[in-house]
């Protein structure tokens, strides 16, 4: 049974149409990159999974359960799908220990004790243990991620979604982000991760689907993609991401040099 | 000799103190100091104030006060949560609720609910006597003044921080009260504070219900001393004894104001 089954899915924003028909499945295990230009729909199509966003139409399972279903218990499938959000949103009155131990203890009804144990060992993984008793606002950018993917491993999810996580993060702190995204896809953690990160892409994932105008575009293995794109729209954006340096005036119709 | 900038600017600036400080010497040079002293300031009448300022006057408007805001507050709650639903009647009566109360004089209020609610409901009573109908009359019209800086603390909260909390199963009403509402009471703070400085001086207006020598207030308790002794001093010893409750407040005011925007 696939982790994610996604068919003919279709988003309104009033008129804008933002989700133009997509069908896409992630297996257990997989780790699936989704890339694409600003305004192609990727975080829409990540936020429709969890019904962050409500679908106009089509159907998504998450391992098996309709979430589209007006009488799926939308609580109970979120508590096994792990988000991590661009701006972090960590809790900010409380602290580190206290924001990987609230649902832990509100939703799934687990002791202090308990809350407390696995709070620890799942800041230990993200290397932050000593930083139980921060606040948020004391620590940095790409500590304040690390806990919100701690928060969320703490429930035990089956499937994490990365929400552009280490757009909002200052160059030199993404690294850190990514080592920790990377260790999980290691562990065998299915992900659904939008991002712009083509290194992290390249390397982690398992497949990659380049996302244009709310359409897949292509799709297929991170070799295929970056190494022979199909597609010319996925040449051009892929020419733009990775050789900014490179594209040409006549590419943007600027005549500078005239 | 030219003026450089600088020192023209020092001028003037000088000169504004003195205009400002000579405005002021006048005023107070034109009044007659000894007829006010005599009339404001008769030791022995305010002598004669105590203890029962502080133990019943006093009292019973902090008592007043704490009454109405809880009052308030709760009710403010409800109403800022109703203006915020998405189910539209809810939002149609808190609207119409804090529409009402906001324009309405908190005197007029206290009067309505003094004679209306006893003549609504014959066969009961409000329970708590004076005090009952004071945080009445008076938390109705402070529930709506509430309600709206409730409702813009909620609205301050980023829309993130309830959807981290979904996101991680909790219930639409789980997170509300985890992560949202503790957020939203840490902004709203001072101008809640201010809500109760408000309060606390429209406690002076209870005296329309018909308080007793155990259920008056400061404003009550001076103007009845003042009919008596014939004199105005009661009226400083009551203003001081407010100033007593509000100066505090106004300074925990200031004290959070200073620390929220540290903490920014």
């Amino acid at each position: 049974m696939s982790t994610i089954e996604i068919s003919d899915l279709h988003k309104s924003f009033g008129k804008l149409e933002v989700l133009r028909g997509i069908d896409l499945s992630v297996e257990p295990g997989e780790v699936v990159c989704v890339i694409g230009p600003s305004g192609s729909g990727k975080s829409t199509l990540l936020r429709c999974v969890n019904l962050l966003e409500e679908p106009t139409s089509g159907s998504i399972r998450v391992a098996g359960v309709e979430v589209t279903d007006p009488d799926c218990d939308i609580d109970a499938v979120r508590r096994g799908i792990g988000m991590v959000f661009q701006q972090f949103n960590l809790f900010g009155h409380l602290t580190v220990r206290e924001n990987v131990t609230i649902a832990q203890r509100r939703v799934l009804k687990r002791s202090r004790a308990e809350a407390g144990r696995i709070a620890a060992e799942n800041l230990d993984r993200v290397g932050l243990a000593e930083k139980a008793d921060s606040y948020p606002a004391q620590l940095s950018g790409g500590q304040q991620q690390r806990v919100a993917i701690a928060r969320a491993l703490a429930m035990d999810p089956q499937l994490m979604l990365f929400d552009e996580p280490t757009s909002a993060l200052d160059p030199e702190l993404v690294g850190e982000v990514l080592a920790v995204m990377r260790g999980l896809a290691a562990e065998g953690m299915t992900m659904l991760v939008v991002t712009h990160e083509m290194a992290f892409a390249r390397e982690v994932a398992s497949r990659v689907v380049f996302m244009d105008d709310g359409v897949i575009v292509e799709q297929g293995p991170p070799a295929e993609v970056f190494g022979s794109p199909t597609e010319e729209r996925t040449r051009e954006f892929l020419h733009r991401v990775l050789e900014p340096a490179r594209v040409s005036e006549s590419e943007i119709g600027a005549h500078l040099s005239e | 000799m030219k003026l450089t900038p600088r020192r023209r600017r020092r001028i003037i600036r000088v000169a504004g103190y003195v205009v400002f400080g000579l405005a002021i010497l006048a005023v107070v040079a034109a009044a007659d100091w000894g007829s006010l002293s005599e009339a404001f300031f008769r030791r022995d009448i305010a002598q004669g104030m105590f203890p029962e300022a502080i133990t019943v006057a006093l009292r019973n408007t902090i008592v007043y006060t704490l009454l109405a805001f809880a009052f308030g507050l709760t009710v403010g709650l409800v109403l800022a949560l109703m203006r915020l639903s998405s189910i539209l009647p809810y939002r149609w009566f808190a609207t119409a609720y804090i529409e009402l109360f906001r324009g309405l004089p908190s005197l007029l209020v206290l009067f309505m609910v003094g004679y209306g609610v006893p003549l609504a409901f014959p066969d009961r009573e409000i329970p708590g006597g004076v005090y009952g109908s004071v945080t009445i009359g008076l938390g109705l019209t402070a529930a709506a003044y509430m309600a709206e800086t409730l409702r813009a603390g909620i609205q301050a909260v980023p829309k993130g921080q309830l959807e981290a909390a979904r996101t991680l199963g909790m219930s639409h009403t789980r997170a509300m009260v985890s992560i949202v509402l503790p957020q939203a009471f840490r902004i709203v703070i001072p101008p809640l504070t201010n809500e109760i400085i408000l309060l606390t001086k429209d406690t002076s207006l209870v005296y329309v219900l018909g308080v007793t020598s155990s259920t008056i207030e400061l404003t009550k308790f001076a103007g009845d001393t003042l009919n008596t002794r014939v004199n105005p001093t009661p009226l400083v010893v009551a203003g001081l004894l407010y100033l007593v409750i509000t100066l505090p407040l106004s300074q925990v005011v200031r004290a959070l104001e200073r620390r929220a925007g540290r903490e920014r």
